[in-house]
């Protein structure tokens, strides 16, 4: 009996920090909203993780190839293209319009993924 | 006959039923491929299919007695030279063991088929180093690129290279001994969330390619990426082979080999037969047996019999092409 109410209080105690906590992010976040985070896609096991990224204009988008095979990044209407990406190697691209562009892996086409600016 | 099988196992006996009376009996045929991995010869002797284990009594009798004297070529294909990853640090060594395994050979093969990814990276280096080490073959060798080999400069490399004669992004044909080889790209130019790719250019040549020979004229077509859909969602599959196919269906004998893959494969369709060769660097998984088609660590011992050549035999008036997987072990 005396456990469970141990558990009670620590729950209530956790949901106080946890309401601390989120009454200050908003501070932290407009600190933050001059630049626009990092962006990273990892391409790993044949995927884009995330195969859809939403970005602010003019964001830079990073591609990390952890696969033991070479990928190469190309939009579907030419846009950008990448060299192929070794183990490791990473690949940015920054957009500078609004508008949904769609990418694949131009050696492993089964893998695509679209990058949302808005 | 359209079912896709990987086979592994090891079987014995010889092929008894002929249900299509056409001169195969498939059971019996997929039974023969069931030795692939570990080295089998299968020839049409008589109209009827036999198979035999490397290494027993009977297979070097066939060896000497049926094959001898015709022509004789061996594919390899993946050679991936540069990758250096734990699924084989070293690619060098494993090339070497196929070159030794090729000179080895009871008979000399007139000449080698590469079925493309001859470089991981295509960098003039690697290309370099599989040129010289190929050297000790002292054979004329053939090369069809693999998307590796084009990486950097739509495959401009690869042709100065490996296909000055060549049409196109490096497609072409030749005869040897009554048999017509034609060398097809089905790496360059493709599309988001697509396959292979031959392109309308390439399937305009091939149809004229073809067109004045006889239908007696056996057929031998290799490309890089299988030619019949092996497993779409990992891009095991070319987008127009069908209609590559349908303009040398005609024909008595058609043997179609592929790399790609990375082990071996076989299926029959009707006078076709598809075939896809072991690497010579490492090894991928059986079709959706993992998340993805990368490659794949087994354990070191293991390696050397996951990899391997394929030694071919023409026997003039036969219908099909004998094949055989023989692994570097």
């Amino acid at each position: 009996m005396r456990k469970a109410w141990w558990i009670v209080g620590s729950s209530f105690t956790f949901a106080l920090v946890m309401v601390a906590l989120l009454a200050t992010r908003p501070l932290i976040a407009k600190a933050d909203e001059t630049k626009a985070p990092p962006a990273e896609i990892k391409v790993d096991n044949f995927t884009f993780g995330p195969d859809t990224l939403t970005v602010a204009v003019n964001s830079t988008v990073t591609w990390v190839n952890k696969d033991d095979l070479p990928h190469v990044i190309a939009s579907n209407d030419g846009l950008f293209k990448s060299k192929a990406l070794d183990t490791d190697q990473t690949y940015s691209y920054t957009f500078s319009k609004p508008g949904t562009y769609a990418y694949f892996c131009s050696i492993h086409p089964k893998m695509v993924g679209k990058i949302v600016v808005q | 006959m359209t079912k896709t099988r990987l086979f592994h196992s090891n079987a014995n006996g010889l092929i008894e039923h002929d249900h299509n009376r056409d001169g195969i009996d498939r059971r019996g045929f997929l039974k023969c491929m069931a030795w692939a991995g570990t080295g089998a010869l299968c020839l049409i002797e008589g109209g009827v299919l036999k198979s035999f284990a490397l290494g027993t009594r009977n297979a070097s009798q066939v060896q000497s007695h049926e094959v001898a004297g015709r022509l004789t070529f061996v594919q390899i294909s993946d050679s991936h030279m540069g990758f250096n990853k734990p699924a084989n640090p070293d690619v060098i060594g494993t090339l070497k063991a196929a070159v030794d395994k090729i000179n080895a050979l009871p008979q000399r093969p007139e000449f080698i088929l590469h079925t493309g990814d001859i470089s991981h990276l295509s960098s003039p280096d690697e290309f370099d180093t599989v040129d010289q080490i190929l050297t000790a073959t002292h054979t004329p060798i053939f090369f069809v690129p693999g998307e590796h080999d084009v990486l950097n400069d739509d495959g401009k490399t690869f042709r100065e290279r490996y296909a000055k004669n060549s049409k196109g992004a490096g497609w072409y044909s030749f005869d040897k001994n009554g048999v017509h080889f034609i060398g097809l790209v089905n790496v360059m130019n493709l599309k988001a969330g697509g396959l292979g790719t031959l392109g309308n250019e390439q399937l305009e040549w091939l149809r004229d390619d073809v067109k004045h020979l006889p239908s007696s004229t056996p057929i031998v077509v290799f490309a890089h990426i299988p030619l019949w859909t092996i497993y779409p969602e990992w891009g095991w599959g070319t987008e127009d082979s069908a209609q590559a196919l349908s303009y040398v269906k005609r024909f008595g004998s058609v043997t179609v080999l592929n790399g790609h893959i990375h082990q071996t494969m076989q299926k029959v369709e009707g006078n076709v037969t598809f075939h896809t060769a072991f690497s010579t660097a490492f090894v991928q998984p059986a079709p959706g047996k993992a998340d993805g088609p990368g490659p794949m660590k087994v354990p070191g011992d293991q390696l050397r019999s996951l990899l391997g050549i394929t030694d071919v035999n023409y026997v003039q008036g036969r219908h099909a092409l004998a094949l055989v997987d023989a692994s570097l072990a």
